[in-house]
């Protein structure tokens, strides 16, 4: 039987302010996971991990880290857990080699050894070339490492991220999945929470949106995706057309003279589209999703709750 | 629970730390006040002081000295860790500390003994820079004098720890330094003995705890008081465990550290 690495029940946060941020959330993540923590600004993502991370303190409700309640242990559930948090949080004035050695140091982990693991991970992360240099000189992307390798020195089997790639170009971005990607394969349970939902649905198996405090959603990618009722598709064709063709049964419009915007609803067969095409004398040549699909699905969710 | 063994290491990652940061910006926080404290020497000890002749039966220059000491080491300690918890909330690298396993007691050790080693390093240069101008200065008391200076070192680092809590905003930090600490000290007996005082005054100044404070350091350095030492030492003990207790429970309870 699969451990489950959080689990959450009945979890409510009110601020002082009187601001209702999480309803009563149940949650449970199985060990091993790569799991989408999704939703828009406001929704109570943070506030949930804060609250596993300790840096919010919960109204009400039970937190478990692979079984231990952290209202009983949490020393002991904090060494199991990583967190990077959606802002920086280093001092920028420090070396990157002294704030991964202080972080491991804050986990019990002596000098010495500490030493040996931050050029593990540093070296890991692409980041021991910098390690004499002040945070501070750091590139966005770079620090956004330094903030990961702050996390994982302890070597932790639960490893959470706040929107990890928030402003990183996108080739540092693909770096950073396939990072997490081999973290996960070697058994580490990852929970990310982004705002671009390409990266959730790439990364993650299965994922839960929060939306005013409450899940909305909770169940696995593909299980989600497969409930979308309409997609959109790009194809661009070999001729260019004054007018959409007409073709009984899709809704075809003209993106511009040379692509088609079509529609495919979930019992269509695009087969069938292409060969009606064809008939017509249109050649395919290339074909794109109009927007990222779990996107699509997202908004379509938000837009009920 | 958390092996003791690993909260010895977070513990001094953390007073390592902490020593570090001060260290590092050596000319901001080591130099000034023996700058200063040179100049007090000067002005009041040298060139003033002659013209006073003795205080308490001391020479004036020499019945200076642990005020001035005491002053540097209050100072000092306070803005020390009030400026380092601080910056810790403002940079939010508070998080590094409270997402790890370390206890709350552990965190305001480190943040304390980070104080106390910069206040007493302070004390240190400060008396060497005394000797210049008071080369047979010898201390009467050497055990008190130790036992003062730590006690006075974590007493002030406990209070600005709390301040640090509340602190929303860096002129949060300077408020009580500047308008509460440095009055009650100057006038706390650094520069005068409160029998030179009326009797009005002297009542006054008994309420003020620096006096006790600095009146106890120099009975340990030079053998002199106005206060009653036991009663100086127990209420400074009796302070020390109620402004740790106080900083714990803002801890436990995440005033100014969580949400």
């Amino acid at each position: 039987m699969s451990k489950f690495a959080l689990e959450i029940n009945d979890l409510k946060k009110i601020y002082d302010s009187d601001v209702v941020a999480l309803k009563g959330i149940n949650l449970s993540v199985k060990e091993g996971d790569f799991f989408a923590l999704l939703g828009p600004n406001g929704a109570g993502k943070s506030s949930t991990i804060g609250i596993i991370a300790s840096l919010v303190t919960k109204t009400e409700g039970k937190v478990k880290i692979f079984d231990i309640d952290t209202d009983k242990n949490f020393p002991e559930a904090k060494r199991l857990l990583g967190v990077v948090s959606q802002e920086i949080n280093f001092n920028n004035f420090e070396k990157v080699m002294d704030i991964v050695t202080t972080q491991a140091g804050f986990y019990g982990i002596p000098l010495k050894e500490a030493k040996i693991k931050t050029e593990i991970t540093l070296k890991r992360l692409g980041l021991w070339e910098k390690r004499n240099e002040q945070a501070r000189t750091l590139s966005g992307g770079f620090k956004r490492r330094l903030m990961i390798a702050k996390a994982l020195i302890h070597e932790p089997q639960l490893l959470i991220l706040d929107e990890p790639t928030a402003g990183v170009d996108i080739e540092l971005r693909r770096e950073m999945w396939d990072f997490l990607k081999e973290i996960n394969a070697n058994g580490t349970t990852i929970i990310l929470t982004t705002h671009y939902l390409e990266e959730a649905e790439q990364l993650c198996k299965n994922i839960a949106i929060i939306d005013h405090g409450e899940l909305v959603e909770n169940t696995s990618m593909k299980d989600l995706l497969s409930r979308l009722n309409v997609q959109g598709f790009l194809l661009d064709i070999n001729q260019s057309l004054e007018k959409p063709p007409s073709i009984p049964d899709f809704d075809i419009t003209l993106e511009d003279s040379t692509t088609l915007n079509v529609a495919i609803y979930k019992d269509q067969s695009i087969n069938s589209l292409f060969d009606q095409l064809t008939a017509k004398g249109i050649k395919v040549l290339s074909m794109r999703n109009e927007s990222n699909r779990l996107e699509e699905m997202f908004i379509e969710m938000i837009k009920k709750n | 629970m958390i092996r003791s063994n690993e909260i010895l290491v977070s513990l001094t990652t953390l007073v390592r730390k902490e020593i570090k940061r001060f260290l590092r910006i050596w000319v901001q926080t080591l130099v000034p006040p023996a700058v200063t404290m040179s100049l007090y020497f000067v002005i009041f000890g040298s060139l003033i002081g002659p013209r006073i002749g003795t205080m308490d039966g001391l020479d004036y220059i020499q019945f200076m000295i642990p005020g001035l000491i005491m002053m540097s080491v209050i100072t000092n300690s306070y803005a020390n860790v009030v400026s380092s918890f601080y910056s810790v909330k403002f940079q939010k690298s508070i998080e590094e500390l409270l997402i790890s396993p370390m206890p709350n007691w552990a965190i305001l050790v480190g943040f304390v003994m980070g104080g106390v080693s910069r206040g007493v390093i302070i004390g240190c240069i400060v008396f060497c820079v005394s000797l210049f101008f008071y080369p047979s200065f010898t201390i009467v008391n050497p055990l008190l004098t130790i036992s003062v200076l730590l006690l006075t070192a974590i007493l002030f680092s406990l209070m600005g720890f709390i301040n640090a809590i509340f602190a929303d905003s860096f002129d949060d930090i300077s408020i009580i330094p500047t308008f509460v600490l440095t009055p009650l000290i100057y006038l706390g007996g650094v520069f005068y003995s409160i029998n030179i005082l009326p009797d009005i005054w002297r009542d006054i100044s008994m309420a003020n705890p620096m006096l006790y404070v600095v009146n106890t350091f120099r009975e340990g350095m030079l053998g002199v008081s106005d206060v009653s030492i036991p009663f100086a030492l127990s209420m400074i003990i009796f302070f020390i465990v109620i402004l740790s207790t106080t900083c714990l429970l803002l801890l436990h309870k995440g005033v100014g550290t969580r949400q």
